[in-house]
């Protein structure tokens, strides 16, 4: 998607970017722990834009009973985006974007959940991306860690995502639609603040090798804000009158 | 299924035992791919072809290059699309039919790797402007494994673009004609390398083979340009990387793509 040519202003002499923010700055932000009603756990993420819904079931038994595992739990993700959420109409079939975002999302979590505590079973976790604005990745695997969390499933700590990338040649957090279009380069990441571990990680855009650790640095500082806002999340709904804290 | 598991379980407990004394199961040091070998026009009807052996990893790469609809808000560059698929008889596992998340995975981070490069001049392919334009079809088949395949596609691929030759064609009547008798190197700005490292325990490894590649934690893929410069990755495998194995694995995918790339320049080379 390298740089082509818009009348967009990325980055404007006061450090500013196109949609208002400062370099280090991410979008709003909300987290909504619970919400559904027959999900064991669910959890509601607007990032910027993008509002996506995941719901989580399991352990429970695994069909088709091939699948399962007698050492381990499995985890099974979908990662879908609604037809109406893009601007043009999206095939509601799965594509082979949202397969391998899936199967990244599936990998991000594996080593946040403790699934060898239940053998034979699985846990599926269901992300539906309502509407989308770049980012859609980071803002699911944020929710999918909360929803989790939320059926109550044993976890070593949760995972918290926010992309960084290369704009007008700054490297900037959380990138937004227009500037993964038009910039220079797109970071997602994922992180688990209390294990210091990277679950997700993926690039596209061409960086520097001092760029790309600066690129990494600045993904992990904004893991850090979405993470207090997931405890956030979780200790709105269960410690709501700050009685059982 | 269970008496294989048990051999797994055993094989998987030695690589890291050998590991933890700083060997490799076929006796390679940790940032040591294994032995590269590539030889172009395997295809002689196709564009540009290339088979490359990397280890016991087989995979052919054919190019294809024809006139094509350009994507709607990129009338003014040409069309690049690289693909990977496991033959059937490259692995017992492997089954017909449509291919699943690891196989779409894969044939979408080779993609990856050499669009964010910008491998390919797209913008030295267009016929007429929104209306036609020149498509690269990079085809990878996956002939025998052993192990990493994200390198050896990326390889072949790379290659096959390397040796390819691109017909002319010109507008006539709204339709792309055929010049007869001009083909042309297709327009190229760099040379990208993919590095892909297994970390197993607490070990990083470069281009695992087919046993390592089981007994992986952990992945990462990292694809570098001619300048040294870092333009994709991705992270795969349920584990997890820290920041200074990241930054690390980095630095290698540097220092060992740059010696593939020299590889890779005498097929460029090659090309008269």
């Amino acid at each position: 998607m390298g740089g082509r040519d818009t009348e967009l202003v990325l980055l404007d002499e006061n450090g500013i970017r196109c949609d208002g923010r400062k370099v280090d700055e991410p979008r709003r932000i909300m987290i909504k722990a619970g919400g559904l009603k027959n999900a064991d756990g669910s959890a509601y993420i607007e990032f910027g834009d993008n509002k996506i819904l995941v719901g989580v079931f399991g352990p429970r038994d695994v069909h088709p009973k091939h699948m399962s595992n007698t050492d381990t739990g499995i985890l099974r993700v979908r990662y879908h985006m609604e037809p109406f959420s893009v601007t043009e109409r999206k095939n509601p079939a799965p594509s082979r974007r949202e397969i391998e975002i899936s199967k990244v999302i599936k990998e991000a979590l594996e080593p946040a959940v403790m699934l060898d505590k239940f053998p034979r079973t699985a846990v599926d976790v269901f992300i539906e991306v309502l509407q989308a604005d770049g980012g859609t990745r980071c803002a699911a695997l944020s929710a999918a860690s909360v929803a989790l969390a939320d059926a109550g499933i044993p976890m070593r700590d949760m995972v918290a995502a926010c992309a960084a990338g290369k704009a007008a040649d700054t490297i900037i957090l959380d990138v937004n639609n227009e500037e993964d279009q038009a910039g220079q380069a797109d970071m997602p990441i994922g992180y688990m603040p209390s294990m210091d571990k990277i679950t997700l990680l993926q690039l596209d855009g061409i960086l520097t090798p001092e760029e790309f650790k600066k690129c990494v640095e600045t993904g992990i500082k904004g893991c850090k804000i979405v993470y207090e806002l997931q405890k956030k999340a979780l200790t709105e709904k269960y410690f709501a009158n700050g009685d059982s804290k | 299924m269970t008496s294989i598991s048990v051999i797994d379980d055993l094989k998987k407990s030695q690589i890291l035992e050998l590991l933890e004394q700083g060997k490799r199961i076929d006796g390679r040091t940790f940032d040591e791919p294994r032995k590269l070998a590539i030889e172009t026009n395997a295809i002689p009807k196709s564009n540009g072809s290339a088979r490359v052996r990397l280890g016991d990893s087989e995979v052919i790469c054919g190019v294809k290059i024809q006139p094509d609809r350009p994507f709607p808000d990129m009338g003014d560059k040409g069309i690049f699309i690289c693909t990977a698929e496991l033959l059937p008889f490259s692995h017992p596992s492997v089954e017909t039919g449509p291919p699943g998340p690891d196989v779409i995975e894969l044939a979408r981070v080779v993609d990856r790797g050499i669009r964010e490069s910008h491998m390919i001049d797209l913008s030295q392919l267009v016929i007429e402007k929104n209306k036609s334009v020149v498509g690269v079809f990079a085809d990878n088949v996956v002939v025998d494994y052993d192990g990493n395949l994200f390198d050896a596609c990326a390889y072949a691929a790379t290659a096959a673009i390397l040796s390819s030759k691109t017909p002319k064609w010109e507008m006539k009547n709204e339709i792309p004609t055929l010049v007869d008798g001009v083909e042309e190197d297709v327009p190229i700005t760099t040379i990208p390398v993919s590095v892909t490292m297994g970390k197993i325990g607490n070990h990083v490894i470069v281009d695992p083979n087919g046993d390592e590649w089981d007994s992986m934690d952990a992945r990462i893929t990292i694809t570098t340009d001619s300048n040294g410069n870092i333009c994709a990755l991705q992270k795969g495998g349920n584990g997890g990387f820290t920041y200074d194995e990241v930054v690390q694995c980095g630095k290698t995918s540097v220092t060992v793509g740059a010696k593939i790339r020299e590889k890779l320049k005498q097929v460029m080379g090659a090309r008269k």
